[in-house]
């Protein structure tokens, strides 16, 4: 026992010792970004798995003790988390990361929203009231996030100021170039239809000009049905849709068979860096390989 | 910063170069062409290595620059319309204002409180014809055969300022009987921060005990609720005014410790200071170790409150494996029989494992497992049947004696258990089983020869070993309705086999507050 209360101790005393900035981001998105704006400087904990559902994460007690140390809580806001991180808020004990605090950067502030209901109705499925929560895979938004982001370190850490507002100048370059690159990549197949299974896609299809408006679950949040499927099938012939877009967490199975009599490729995507293999180095590279597996299978189809 | 460093490092590159400049000019005569050319190049190195210093700063000045630019820009540039891509700064923060135009909300955001009303509704049958009170001891559970209003909950939280949160819930119902009643779940404010990781909640609420007591009903793996906490925390659960303050202790890993007071009077603290009887039951004609609850002895000290410790940890087994383990008491008063300084001391120890894979959708696939171990240490208070014979009432009857019994205080002790196993195979489909448990050490004033109406007791009903399976089927249409179909084995000892069917039905309006792992 002494040993171990010992032990506890050393720990307790490393944590306090290590002056980085304590960061907890909710999603792997968010943290990629955070990771190239803190670089070295801050201690990053991310709470969702990259293959889960971000809007059905377990609030487990281990988070609580994680954002119960965070000096800054990165979250999406916009309800993509309401299932599970205001209950671990609630448990944390911590005055930094509750909502407006200091520490809170909700990232979907200064996003364009889109599809914010009229009203809330339910019968339309499970919609949000702050619109679709999915807005990173629109590289501008994540320019914005870099911005919140990069904003709340240096208000944090006044010492790497500089450090931070560097590097997110770097990684908004970065964007910037390979955006132009993306959207060249992309081109070609300007107003093409991409079948997806949850309606989690929309930015990314404004941005680079695709269209996305069938949808394997009928609304959002209920599962597929066989005559649902049969309508999206017909639909999908009619508009020469032939790629279909699958999320980790999602039933790939569904997909195959609906690919199977409309003779369309399934295409793995993710919206959490490592999500899909290849993918885990960061945000540049899901994105990278979000444009190139689409363009490939939209080349395949020609 | 990065400035500092850079320009130490240049200085002390240019000392370097100079103190290899003057050591060249000294030490030339003495030495040949070849080592002048070395320096020579040496020098021109450093330059060049200064050179690129100079440019790395230059770009990071102008990155800088260019940041500085973004950030000052005016609040009025429009947030990114679609397809005209700001390509050079990403649109400040807009706060959205109301506009007298916007709807109203009631939800997330819109008001100041989340909103939220659950019903949930049971119907089917039981062959017992004792299903309240007997079969179904929890006072939400189905109550007869035929439809039975479990409970209508209104659901209200929010932040009451920068100090406090506060949380209410209110039942609305209608008894077995048809009579409405209303019922103050809960209603508390709890601190949002306070030094040294603590947290303090007050005001109406479940006690911190094991864990099937702090959910309210709507959030249960089952129709019911499970023997053991039903029959020794009380049909209601335990819940009561008070305070409690909750620890985080400062490990690597989530430990909570807690500790509550709250009053020990009522029917939501059953095995405390209460008749132990619950909203529209009857008084039953054979009451708790055969005698009165009678001893109205107040509070006195702080002993005379109940008392709720517990120490809650967690793990993370693997990346898809979470366990927590946790471990409560409840200790007070209680007011068997007719006087003395009677007190019960219940122990809890709760396991939940919970298994998601990576990939899960909607928290689908899933399997849990949870089990609860209760016991319970309750002093019966004296109690003589002749002071009730001679106030009218008809006594239990001593036969050894052929007078009214005269029941001696004593210490007995009831324990029970339930194990239940939740398995989430597709996305809104759940399967579950239970098995619940209960049963007492015999007690003295079992054991005697005693009579009611001329009907010989035995063992005291309320404390009667029996056990119970229950497998059920959920399905979740989407997170807000719950259909569920359940069927009961039941096995009473001395009341015998009855099997029960009850399809529980629930919907969810408004806010759906997320729940605790």
């Amino acid at each position: 026992m002494k040993k171990f209360l010992l032990t506890a101790f050393t720990a307790l005393l490393a944590v306090g010792a290590s002056a980085k900035l304590n960061v907890v981001a909710t999603t792997p998105d968010l943290a990629s970004v955070a990771k190239e704006i803190g670089g070295d400087k801050i201690e990053l904990t991310t709470l969702a798995r990259p293959t889960e559902d971000p809007h059905f994460v377990d609030a487990k007690p281990s988070f609580i003790v994680k954002l119960n140390k965070a000096d800054v809580l990165i979250h999406g806001g916009a309800d993509l988390e309401v299932g599970w991180l205001p209950k671990l808020i609630e448990q944390a004990r911590n005055a930094q990361i509750v909502s407006a605090a200091k520490g809170e950067v909700r990232c979907c502030e200064g996003v364009k929203m889109l599809e914010v209901p009229q009203e809330l109705d339910r019968s339309k499925g499970d919609i949000h009231a702050a619109g679709n929560p999915h807005f990173m895979v629109d590289p501008e938004n994540a320019k914005i996030v870099a911005h919140h982001i990069a904003d709340a370190f240096a208000k944090h850490d006044p010492a790497n100021q500089a450090f931070y507002l560097t590097n997110s100048a770097k990684f908004m370059t970065a964007l910037e170039a390979k955006l132009d690159e993306w959207q060249a990549k992309l081109a070609p197949f300007k107003g093409q239809q991409i079948v997806a299974y949850h309606n989690s896609w929309t930015y990314f299809a404004q941005r680079f000009g695709l269209k996305i408006e069938l949808f394997l679950e009928p609304k959002p949040g209920i599962p597929p049905s066989p005559s649902h499927l049969a309508d999206v099938i017909a639909k999908m012939k009619e508009r020469q849709a032939r790629v279909i877009i699958v999320d980790p967490y999602l039933s790939r199975k569904t997909a195959e068979t609906v690919a199977r009599s409309t003779g369309a490729t399934v295409v793995d995507v993710a919206q959490m860096p490592g999500g899909v293999k290849g993918t885990e180095s960061g945000y540049l590279a899901l994105m990278d390989y979000l444009v190139n597996s689409m363009a490939k299978a939209f080349g395949e189809k020609k | 910063m990065n400035m500092k460093p850079l320009t130490l490092w240049k200085s002390f590159s240019m000392t370097i170069g100079v103190s290899a400049l003057v050591l060249g000019a000294t030490a030339t005569q003495a030495q040949d062409t070849n080592q002048l050319n070395a320096l020579k190049q040496q020098l021109e190195q450093m330059q060049s290595n200064f050179d690129r210093v100079v440019r790395d700063q230059q770009a990071q000045i102008e990155a800088l620059k260019k940041q500085i630019v973004t950030m000052n820009e005016p609040a009025q540039t429009p947030a990114g319309a679609p397809g005209v891509a700001a390509t050079t700064a990403p649109p400040p923060p807009l706060e959205k204002t109301w506009s007298p135009t916007d709807p109203i909300r009631l939800g997330k955001g819109g008001t100041y409180a989340d909103l939220g009303l659950v019903a949930t509704f049971a119907v089917g049958g039981s062959t017992a014809d004792d299903i309240e009170g007997g079969t179904q001891l929890g006072g939400h559970d189905p109550n007869q055969n035929g439809f039975t209003i479990q409970g209508v909950e209104l659901n209200l939280q929010g932040a009451v300022d920068p100090y406090f949160r506060a949380n209410a819930n209110i039942l609305f119902s209608v008894d077995s009987a048809g009579e409405t009643f209303t019922e103050l779940e809960e209603a508390w404010l709890e601190t949002v921060s306070l030094p040294w990781n603590l947290q303090v909640r007050g005001g109406q609420y479940l006690s911190d005990f094991g864990r099937i007591n702090t959910q309210h009903p709507h959030a249960w793996g089952f129709v019911d609720s499970p023997l053991v906490s039903a029959r020794l925390l009380g049909p209601d659960g335990l819940r009561n005014p008070g305070a409690k303050v909750g620890w985080l202790l400062p490990l690597p890993f989530f430990s909570e410790l807690s500790l509550g007071i709250q009053d020990s009077q009522g029917e939501t603290a059953a095995s405390f200071r209460s008749s132990g009887h619950s909203h529209g039951e009857e008084e039953e004609e054979i009451p708790f170790g055969y005698r009165h609850a009678d001893n109205n002895r107040g509070i006195s000290s702080v002993t005379d409150m109940l008392i709720t410790p517990r120490l809650a940890t967690s793990f993370e087994l693997t990346d898809s494996q979470t366990l927590v383990l946790g471990a409560s008491g409840a200790f007070g008063p209680n007011n068997s029989g007719s006087g003395g300084d009677t007190m019960t001391q219940i122990y809890g120890l709760d396991v939940y494992w919970k298994w998601k894979p990576a990939n899960a959708h909607g928290g689908f696939p899933f399997v849990s497992f949870q089990t609860e171990a209760m016991l319970r240490r309750y002093e019966l208070g004296a109690f003589d049947w002749q002071e009730e014979a001679d106030a009218g009432e008809v006594p239990i009857i001593d036969v050894a004696t052929g007078l009214p019994a005269v029941l001696a205080s004593e210490t007995v002790t009831d324990y029970g258990a339930y194990g239940q196993l939740l398995y989430g195979f597709r996305k809104g489909w759940v399967a579950g089983l239970r098995v619940d448990y209960v049963n007492s050490e015999e007690g003295d004033y079992e054991k005697m020869d005693l009579t009611f109406e001329g009907d010989t007791l035995g063992r005291d009903p309320q404390r009667e070993e029996r056990w119970r399976i229950s497998p059920n089927l959920t399905w979740y249409p989407s997170e807000f309705s719950k259909l569920r179909l359940q069927y009961n084995y039941d096995d009473r000892r001395e009341a015998g086999v009855d099997h029960s069917v009850w399809l529980q039905f629930e919907f969810l309006l408004g806010a759906h507050a997320s729940h605790k792992f």
